[in-house]
């Protein structure tokens, strides 16, 4: 059961999201309503694997570059952008 | 079965590539054996800095010559081979070093090579990721980058189009008098043999003064902006490099794809092919120094590619003594990808009748000693990748 | 940083802990090490909904005294005995008497029009999202691929309010009837499938059926499915699809262990061709949690000089062998698959290069060469195995990193100039 009170906040592409403690960060930018990445002919990905391997989930997280957003949990304030 | 050509060309790495167009631009009825995937040798480990280097006199007419045969022909070539005129960056870390900016900058105007002095104010804005305390830098326009294994599958692709046949993935076996021998038994007959190699060209011919010299690389993500010239170090004179010990330098490069990659070692005697922990932590740990922002970039791959040296570092092109019909495209270290173009015209006009646009004596497989331009840094070039 | 280790078990999933907890159980000092953040691997990793098991397991692992390294990815093996990984951006040195590496199976996907869309993932893939927080509750999911696998999937997505369209199993009907009637002789397996097939019951499950198309503006919306010579289109929000599983053996062949059918070879005691190293769960073969478990326990003890108590653990062990066997042909795959990839269809998404361009090499390392396939971060990892399928193609030599590492880690490696590396 979602509990309110343990909830954590943080942002994607400036956009605040609520999301439950053990939430990955992918999970957390698709709930946002975003995709993950720009691949690099232009088409939006979003991830496929969810376990690390495919790299499509890459994200910018706590301003560090190509962070694999599945394998990452959300923590309360973090800042999440994607292209 | 035997089939008769006017030059066969051993070897299709960049240089085999670069020979077959020449050869068959000129009208020569060319055939190329390869027994991998077409640059798949030297040639898809090397960095893929076209750059003009003044080692030594001959040295400086080759790169420079090559350079512009690039410069003439980078409109045509095809997007996959990446050519990108980000121009290089001598760098120099101390007052010291400056002062070989300055000869360098002379021995490149001899040549007509424009060259620009940056200060270390003009260095931090060119490439704001250096390390502020950089004296400054030799900034040489005309240089670039491309991407090697598509550069020379279009060189053969012209080749082709211009009349020349590949046998792939087809091993010589053997070359001799005028005969080629490849696996499954095909034999060629050819007036000219072009010995284009590499490394493994001693395998055909064991008296070639050759030896492996190998080198590792590493690839990063894709950081674009975060370097935007091809950059080199200028620190010779202070790490004790020799011709003959291990060495690393560092050595960025901006790929098209916003990618960086990160160079150089050289060591003697190591023939596998396997990643050398202690190298790779030297090489990569001069490159932060260099370059700080570099240890926060993602490495995706690392690579070892083996350059086939000669003593004097210079490459070994024309006829072979010891068996005419054999005319050598070899040894071309560190610079094969810049040299391709000019090797491949030297070969032409030589196996042609015509006259040469820069003299050959200098790279003629048995030569006397060459002078270093600047005796006191017998490793002056050598550092580059 | 620097951590010695009596045991390091690489791979947190069910064999990793089996693994890990058995040791430790030896009193052995034992460090669990996985890239994720929470143990229990590819099934067992959310805390929500876990079967007994599984909290048997990680309740074990919680009491032991096992350091478990999470979030913690092995990236190289400079020398015997030594294993580079990175943590929270710190390069670290792990050095080990013994070593079981336990890394898992990835996903085999294929690629088909529109498979590059948001919203086509795996099926595990989905799996792993859902658990990982994605809400799910009234999408409607169509389930793809072959395998177990899926029936799990779609349970897992139903009892958590996704309403399952359609399960399109590659193979032919008259397989799966096979192995259903062979999994009795596997009772916990059965029930485990019963469970699955019921709670997934308001869904049809179409056999020689798989996508061969995908649309949506930007994400996915709709599917063309075909079985047999009927093609006919579903409108969904997500495809959860995987092609059954391929083993990561990454660190294996880093580590230069032998390699017999695409699988780590191993004695009875989980011992591979190198000294001192063992394997447990999927690099072995494809077998499911139980097997996992199985052999993670064994090769704890073996590790831990143990070897009798081992020995007790082997017939276990070999029960489950021929389940390893059925799953394999049960999972085998249609040739017709190839089919769906169209020219422009892209199989590596990290470089975006098309299969019509592909089509044109005639080796992986001619391909990657001149096409940069297999050259980006996933360094081949999904469309290396496609591109096996596709082409026939075989793998390049394995070369670290294992997976990308900061130049900074890379840097602070061991140098020990051991010549391990060397092949024999
Ligand atoms: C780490 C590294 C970095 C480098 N960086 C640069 C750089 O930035 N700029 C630069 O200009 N140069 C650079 N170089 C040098 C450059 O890569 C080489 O000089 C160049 O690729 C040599 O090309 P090649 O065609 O002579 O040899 P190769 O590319 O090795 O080609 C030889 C070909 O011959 C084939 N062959 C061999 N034996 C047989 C046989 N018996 N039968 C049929 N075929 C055969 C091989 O398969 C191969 O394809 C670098 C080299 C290394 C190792
Ligand atoms: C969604 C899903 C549902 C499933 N349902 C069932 C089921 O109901 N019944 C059943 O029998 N089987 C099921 N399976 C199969 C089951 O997951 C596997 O059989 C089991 O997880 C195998 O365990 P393992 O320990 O071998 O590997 P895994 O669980 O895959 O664990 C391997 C771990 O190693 C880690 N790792 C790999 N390489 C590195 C590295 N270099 N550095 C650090 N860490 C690394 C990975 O991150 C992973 O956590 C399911 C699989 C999935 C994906
Ligand atoms: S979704 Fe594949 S790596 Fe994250």
């Amino acid at each position: 059961m979602p509990d309110p009170a343990r909830s954590i906040t943080l942002t994607v592409n400036g956009t605040m999201v609520r999301v439950q403690p053990g939430t990955t960060v992918a999970a957390a930018i698709l709930i946002a309503g975003g995709y993950t990445r720009t691949s690099v002919s232009g088409e939006p990905r979003a991830p496929l694997c969810g376990m690390g391997i495919c790299f499509e989930c890459r994200a910018s997280i706590g301003g560090k570059l190509h962070q694999r957003s599945c394998q990452i949990l959300c923590t309360q304030g973090m800042d999440v952008r994607t292209p | 079965m035997s089939e008769t050509w006017d030059v066969v060309v051993l070897g299709a790495g960049i240089v085999g590539a670069a020979c077959a167009r020449a050869c068959s631009l000129r009208g020569l009825r060319t055939a190329v054996v390869e027994s991998g995937a077409i640059g798949g040798g030297a040639t898809a480990a090397g960095m893929g800095h076209i750059v003009v280097m003044d080692d030594s006199e001959p040295q400086l007419a080759l790169t420079r010559y090559s350079q512009q045969l690039w410069m003439a022909l980078s409109d045509r070539l095809p997007p996959q081979a990446e050519f990108e005129s980000c121009g290089t960056l001598w760098v120099a870390a101390d007052e010291e070093e400056m002062q070989e900016v300055r000869r360098k900058q002379r021995v490149y105007a001899s040549l007509g090579v424009a060259t620009e002095i940056l200060d270390s104010r003009a260095l931090r804005e060119a490439e704001p990721h250096l390390r502020p305390e950089m004296a400054g830098a030799l900034l040489v326009s005309s240089d670039a980058v491309l991407y090697p294994p598509c550069a020379a599958a279009w060189l053969l692709e012209e080749a082709i189009h211009f009349g020349a046949k590949l046998y792939a993935p087809r091993t010589v076996v053997s070359a001799s008098a005028g005969h080629v021998r490849l696996d499954g038994g095909t034999e060629l007959t050819a007036e000219h043999i072009v010995v284009a190699c590499g490394a493994d060209s001693v395998r055909l011919i064991p008296e070639l003064p050759l030896r492996k010299r190998k080198g590792h690389l590493v690839i990063t993500d894709r950081y674009p902006g975060l370097v935007r010239h091809q950059l080199v170090e200028l620190g010779y004179l202070k790490s004790a490099h020799s011709l003959t010990t291990d060495s690393v330098a560092f050595n960025a490069q901006p790929r098209r794809t916003g990618q960086i990659l990160i160079g150089s070692s050289r060591q003697y005697g190591a023939e596998h092919t396997a990643v050398d922990h202690a190298i790779l932590k030297a090489m990569l740990a001069r490159a932060q120094l260099y370059l700080p922002a570099l240890g926060a970039c993602s490495a995706i791959r690392v690579w070892t590619g083996f350059r086939a040296a000669t003593p004097d570092k210079l490459p070994l092109i024309g006829p072979w003594p010891a068996d005419e019909t054999l005319f050598l495209a070899t040894g071309h270290e560190g610079l094969g990808i810049t040299t391709s173009l000019g090797t491949g015209r030297l070969v032409a006009d030589a196996l042609s009748g015509a006259a040469t646009e820069i003299p050959l004596e200098p790279y003629l497989p048995v030569r006397g000693p060459i002078e270093h331009s600047s005796s006191t840094h017998p490793a002056a070039g050598g550092l580059h990748a | 940083m620097k951590k010695a280790f009596d045991v390091v078990v690489a791979g947190a999933g069910p064999a990793g802990i089996a693994a890990a907890v058995t040791a430790a159980a030896q009193h052995r000092r034992v460090a669990l090490v996985d890239d994720n953040q929470r143990p229990g691997g590819q099934i067992w990793r959310s805390g929500a909904s876990l079967p007994r098991p599984a909290r048997v397991w990680l309740s074990r692992l919680e009491a032991s005294a096992v350091e478990h390294l999470s979030g913690t990815r092995i990236f190289d093996h400079p020398a015997p005995g030594v294993l580079c990984a990175e943590w929270n951006e710190t390069a670290m040195e792990l050095h080990y008497e013994k070593l079981v590496f336990a890394t898992g199976a990835r996903e085999l996907f294929l690629p088909f029009p529109g498979w590059t869309l948001p919203n086509v993932m795996g099926a595990g893939g989905l799996d792993a999202m859902v658990r990982g927080g994605l809400p799910v509750a009234g999408k409607r999911v169509v389930v793809a691929g072959t395998g177990p696998l899926l029936l799990a999937v779609a349970a897992h997505l139903a009892a958590r309010g996704a309403k399952i369209v359609a399960i399109c199993e590659q193979a032919p009907f008259a397989r799966l009837a096979k192995f259903a009637a062979q999994m009795s002789r596997y009772p916990g397996k059965l029930l485990q499938g019963l469970a699955y097939r019921l709670a997934a019951r308001h869904s049809r499950l179409y056999c020689g059926c798989w996508p061969i198309s995908a649309s949506g503006s930007t994400a996915l919306e709709s599917l063309t499915l075909r079985q047999g010579n009927r093609t006919w289109s579903v409108a969904c929000d997500y495809l959860a699809c995987g092609f059954h599983l391929v083993p990561n053996l990454e660190l294996a062949e880093l580590l230069g262990c032998r390699i017999q059918d695409g699988f780590v070879a191993v004695d009875d005691l989980q011992q591979t061709s190198v000294a001192n190293v063992y394997c447990a769960g999927e690099p072995t073969g494809i077998g499911g949690v139980e097997m996992a478990l199985v052999e993670g326990q064994i090769a704890g003890l073996a590790a831990s000089g143990s070897a009798e108590a081992a020995r007790k653990l082997i017939p276990q062990r070999r029960r489950m062998l021929g389940f390893v066997d059925a799953l394999r042909r049960t999972c085998a795959l249609n040739p017709e698959l190839r089919r769906p990839a169209a020219d422009t269809t892209l199989v590596c998404r990290c470089e975006d290069v098309p299969f019509g361009t592909l089509r044109e090499h005639t080796s992986w390392r001619d391909a990657k060469l001149h096409t940069r396939c297999g050259m980006g971060p996933c360094q081949g990892r999904i469309c290396g195995a496609a591109a096996e399928f596709l082409f026939g193609w075989g793998p390049d030599a394995v070369r670290p990193p294992i997976f990308p590492a900061l130049v900074s880690s890379l840097a602070a490696e061991s140098t020990n100039p051991n010549k391990s590396m060397e092949d024999a």
